[in-house]
């Protein structure tokens, strides 16, 4: 099938970028999303034009490098998927696409289609971890963890750090990212001992960044590749205002 | 950082305080709906209120100061977001977000306005020159606030602007209730379809509730 | 030169304990006067790097991809093996060092299996208090499950996604030292030189990728925690980034690499849908305990699936190992269904795939068994291909999946080099010629947690050179010579593209050097890839500059290490004159087809030095004594 593209090309973070029109030729049905702009990079590298960049690199739906916001949707308009698992069937001949990056105040853009995620990394050292060192810890069975407590952490720690839920933000906010860590945490007795300490930092983190705030529009959980929930969020609210007393 | 500086801590005071407006808005529904016993209801409503100032004085300014911290923090908090997310997409897509949560700032500055209206209007009847229920003692000696409502939404424009404002509360209640409980952390995976649908009750039968009765008046229902 | 691995004296059991004991301390008032560099975040390098910081020593932390959290350990999706002995199925760590040391077919070194064994459960421990969220069942204990290789449930895992919480966790660990100042870390940083000082290794150049410039960071010792080196092949089921650059170039400052050609391929891959394709994605192997694989009996039987009747389906493993059927091991049924598609009998696009059919299932369990059991599997693959596996049959085909192979290491994961340690995937110590299911994120983790603390402040207790100056002409030479490469990369201005090399390179090692590997066929391998390599260096285009972000001057610069590389692999895979897990030559192979391994002539590691350009590179043995296991044919049985 045949393809037009529109792609946000930006020199880097101080140039002003706008969207090009590039047309894919021969696209099979079967190729990766990200596949499919290979095929456009290498024509452009033959034709002696710069290639568009992007970020991308287990491509199996699970390192979280891989950030395009396709047709207004982040990674595209498959539910729970990342960009690199979006395959080119759900698309049709003729169709025009627009690719742009994750837009957030907190995610400068560093070239084309890549921004500067290091924001959520700061939110996970500011708190998001036990804080344990290694060596002298119990035995793995010592304490005990009701299953569901076990698997309502491991829902939360599905999380793979891509920040679609930033990106599908209206307000940029980094509320599901940092619920999901908190709520992981929270749940399990390891964690809860600094759950106090862990939710005000973490927050507070987020807020420096240039975070926006939370209204409660919910757009993070339908754009989520891994279904993180938006009942985490209200668990974070929780954490936190326990947190205050 | 203080409470009112965190994300969170601005939100909860947006929640409690959106909490105690939702309460109003159910008293003086009950408060107005004395109206549908005729001059007989209301009128001795209106009185009643007014015999105790310092009570009245006090819940007045109180009220005052509970939507002045809700719109505050409102303002401070949709600015805020607005510069966390300067630049949006060509393709403006919504998978989740509704027509009532992103105008929650726009039916909040219509309520705001709908406000200063309303207290122009019936409390402090500047806007309604041709009848001063205060000056026009019913046969009890009572100020006639049921004739002064009569008159007033007999006027289709005033009808109008009324419906109107309780439009907008509708759509600004049906996110707003339900963001309550999730910014309090009141919510879950079991709860959240309810609290959804209890949102969506509530704004239906407030703004069912307060429009019935220019609706009435138009309709003749009520009349004098 | 006959290289010693240091191993301790003493039983095998008390070796770790005893050598620990005899370990040089540093300190913790003098641990934070040493730098320490670490290169790679994934599950060797950040529970590395965590550790040393924690410790107290300065780390710097490098990583080429945004975050430390996506480095390739987050795909493993299996499990973790520990001798916890929990279901009480008859566990320890003597047989979780048996079945490691089979499964490598004898020729790993056993006192580092052993090791490794020991440290096993510790890792569990350590990673349930870092909140890990293992599987539990509802009494809340931990849950274990089977996996490949071994006869017991000792298999601990997160879902589908064990590596990426395992590496969650270590990542969570290195953000706690990254906020208390301890590690510094680099993301989008790659790892260009590795600098010697007097013999010594002393620091690294690198190449920020968003801006293009290149430094050098100087430290007390090294530690490279790069991973594996299977996209020589192009394809496989690494990430897109993963390269041998770091260890490659290491390898050139006179590092040994050990046993290169031993590589692992996974049976059950999804296949290659057309020449676009840029990598593979694996399936869980379980999917074999109730799919049944065949392909068609006649050549060019284009009939879809359903059409082709059961006369005229040819059921090639039950066929050939009537008793393992379609559970035959890992590289059989890989070279098996090769050998049906290299007949041209392969199915789908290319021809290269075999079905994987379910349908006797479904009939005999019910789809919703079948849904129950392997769900998520069936979703994923629908995913991928467009194809629903319940109605049709799943088509699958081997992919390229770990490396055994790595920088030669002694019993304290230190390289030849004095101060250059080397741990998970990047060395080659703990997996033999073949690596068990759940057994490299062990590896991984243990070599980070438990191994390199202790043995690196061995080093830096000894060590006379302290952290030099990156003025020094050392580095001053490396960077003089990065920026040259650079320049020469930019500068041919060709006509073919980065991945069109990478491409042909990847055809002829997976040909060649791939699952059955021949002399004549190696010879060829030998023949051909010069050829690339000098056309690569005349006639490949990379566009942009080397002062900003330049993803395809990344590319060129580590295929033009896969391209000297591959040559390395197949130097090595010729010179082994016998089959022995990943690596098979079809010259040495038993009747039935196992491999035929030649204990008297090469039970040793292949270490090789590098010594120039033109020159072949030197071998350099390891002898392997196996003094607690009895050298047997690995037979499954």
């Amino acid at each position: 099938m045949n393809l037009t593209l529109f792609v946000w090309r930006q020199r880097d973070k101080d140039s002003q970028g706008k969207l090009e029109e590039y047309k894919a030729h021969d696209i099979s049905p079967d190729m990766s999303f990200l596949e499919m702009l290979d095929v456009v990079n290498e024509r452009l590298i033959k034709e002696g034009k710069e290639p568009i960049a992007f970020d991308h690199d287990c491509r199996e739906g699970i390192c979280g490098m891989c950030s395009q916001v396709i047709n207004g949707i982040p990674h595209g308009p498959q539910g729970k998927t990342t960009v690199c698992q979006l395959h080119m069937r759900h698309f049709k001949d003729g169709d025009r696409i627009y690719i742009e990056p994750w837009r957030a105040r907190a995610f400068p853009i560093i070239k084309d289609l890549i921004v500067d995620r290091s924001a959520l990394d700061r939110i996970i050292q500011a708190g998001g971890y036990v804080s344990v060192h290694t060596g002298g810890v119990p035995d793995a069975n010592a304490i005990l963890i009701p299953k569901p407590d076990a698997d309502t952490a491991m829902d939360a720690a599905e999380c793979i750090g891509c920040g679609a839920c930033v990106a599908a933000c209206p307000n940029g906010s980094a509320m599901l990212f940092t619920a999901a860590k908190v709520t992981h945490l929270a749940m399990l007795p390891q964690g809860k001992v600094e759950a106090a300490r862990r939710v005000c930092l973490m927050t507070e983190q987020m807020l420096k960044e240039g975070f926006g705030n939370c209204t409660n529009h919910y757009e993070c959980q339908a754009a989520c590749p891994k279904g993180i929930k938006v009942s985490f969020i209200a668990k974070l609210n929780r954490e936190f205002i326990k947190a205050q007393f | 950082m203080r409470f009112i500086d965190t994300s969170i801590g601005k939100k909860v005071i947006m929640a409690v305080t959106g909490i105690a407006l939702v309460k109003f808005l159910f008293i003086h529904l009950i408060g107005n709906s004395t109206i549908f016993l005729g001059p007989e209801g209301i009128n001795a409503y209106a009185k009643g209120l007014h015999s105790l100032p310092p009570i009245v004085w006090g819940f007045r300014l109180i009220m005052l100061l509970i939507f002045g911290i809700h719109i505050y923090f409102a303002v401070q908090l949709t600015l805020d977001n607005k510069k966390a997310k300067p630049i949006g997409y060509s393709v403006d897509k919504n998978l989740a977000a509704t027509f009532s949560g992103k105008t929650m700032i726009w039916t909040g500055l219509i309520i705001l306005g709908f406000v200063i209206y309303h207290l122009l209007h019936f409390t402090l009847q500047i806007t309604s020159p041709y009848f001063i229920a205060s000056s026009h003692p019913d046969n009890f000696g009572r100020p006639d606030v049921f004739k002064m409502v009569i008159l007033s939404f007999q006027k289709i424009s005033i009808a109008l602007i009324y419906a109107l404002s309780i439009t907008a509360l509708a759509l600004h209640l049906s996110h707003g209730v339900q963001s309550i409980f999730q910014t309090l952390g009141l919510n879950g995976d079991y709860l959240m379809p309810k609290i959804k649908a209890l949102g969506l009750a509530l704004a239906l039968i407030l703004s069912i509730g307060y429009l019935s009765i220019p609706a009435a008046i138009q309709l003749g229902i009520i009349s004098l | 030169m006959i290289l010693d691995g240091k191993i301790p004296a003493g039983p095998i059991n008390e070796k770790w304990d005893r050598h620990r004991q005899h370990l040089k301390l540093i300190n913790p008032a003098n641990k934070r006067k040493f730098t320490i560099i670490v290169v790679g975040t994934g599950l060797a390098g950040a529970s590395a790097a965590a550790t040393l910081g924690e410790l107290g020593y300065n780390v710097e932390a490098f990583c080429y991809q945004d975050s430390a959290r996506r480095a390739h350990s987050i795909a493993a999706q299996g499990g973790i093996n520990a001798a916890k002995n929990y279901p009480n199925d008859g566990d320890s760590i003597y047989r979780l060092f048996y079945d490691t040391i089979k499964g490598g077919d004898f020729r790993a070194r056993e006192a580092n299996v052993y090791r490794l064994a020991q440290v096993s459960v510790n890792i569990i421990d350590q990673c349930v208090a870092q909140g890990v969220p293992f599987a539990r069942d509802y009494a809340g204990y931990l849950d274990n499950r089977s996996f490949g290789g071994a006869q017991l449930s000792r298999t601990f895992y997160a879902r589908g996604q064990t590596g990426q919480q395992l590496l969650l966790g270590a990542y969570q660990a290195l953000s706690r030292q990254v906020y208390l100042g301890k590690v510094k870390m680099h993301p989008r940083t790659e790892m260009l030189d590795l600098v010697l000082v007097d013999g010594e290794a002393k620091g690294i150049v690198v190449r920020d990728m968003v801006t293009g410039k290149i430094s050098a960071y100087s430290a007390d010792a090294v530690c490279l925690c790069t991973g594996g080196y299977g996209n020589v092949f192009y394809l496989s089921t690494n990430a897109m980034g993963c390269n041998v650059t770091a260890t490659y170039r290491a390898y050139k400052k006179g590092a040994f690499f050990a046993n290169p050609c031993f590589t692992q391929i996974h049976p059950t891959c999804i296949p290659v849908s057309g020449d676009h394709q840029s990598k593979l994605t694996l399936m869980s192997e379980s999917l074999r305990n109730d799919g049944r694989i065949w392909v068609p009996k006649n050549k060019g039987d284009n009939r879809r699936p359903a059409d082709i009747p059961e006369v005229d389906r040819d059921y090639y493993l039950e066929r050939k190992y009537p008793s393992f059927g379609n559970l035959a091991p890992r590289d059989i049924s890989s070279r098996a269904a090769k050998e049906v598609c290299d007949e041209g009998r392969g199915v789908g696009p290319g021809g290269l795939g075999v079905y994987l059919d379910f349908s006797d299932a479904i009939g005999r369990l019910g789809e919703s068994v079948i849904r129950q059991r392997y769900g998520n599997l069936f979703e994923m693959y629908e995913r991928i291909t467009g194809e629903d596996a319940y109605k049709q049959p799943m088509r699958i085909y081997p992919a390229v999946h770990y490396t055994m192979g790595g920088l030669w290491v002694d019993y304290n994961l230190e390289s030849n080099i004095p101060g250059l340690f080397v741990l998970g995937e990047a060395n080659f110590s703990d997996h033999g010629a073949n690596r068990l299911g759940a057994s490299a994120l062990m590896q991984g983790l243990a070599d980070g947690y438990f191994v390199i603390p202790y043995t690196i402040a061995d080093y830096l207790a000894r060590t006379n050179i302290p952290k030099p100056s990156t003025e020094q002409p050392e580095f001053l030479n490396s960077l003089e010579e990065q920026r040259n490469l650079i320049k020469k990369l930019l500068s041919i201005k060709g006509k073919r593209t980065v991945n069109d090399f990478h491409r042909e390179l990847g055809k002829i090692m997976w040909d060649n050097v791939g699952m059955a590997r021949s002399e004549e066929s190696l010879k060829d391998a030998l023949n051909k890839i010069p050829t690339i390599r000098e056309e690569f260096w005349e006639n490949v285009i990379v566009p942009g500059s080397g002062g900003e972000l330049n993803q395809e001057l990344e590319k060129a610069g580590r295929v033009a290490d896969f391209l000297e590389f591959a040559e390395l692999m197949a130097i090595d895979a010729l010179h082994r004159n016998e089959s022995c897990g990943g690596h098979f030559r079809v010259e040495y192979q038993m009747p039935d087809g196992e491999a035929k391994r030649d204990d008297e002539n090469f039970c040793y590691v292949a270490a090789w030095g590098y010594r120039g350009q033109d020159n072949a590179p030197e071998l350099h043995k390891e002898p392997l004594a196996f003094e607690n296991v009895k050298l047997a044919i690995r037979s499954y049985k």
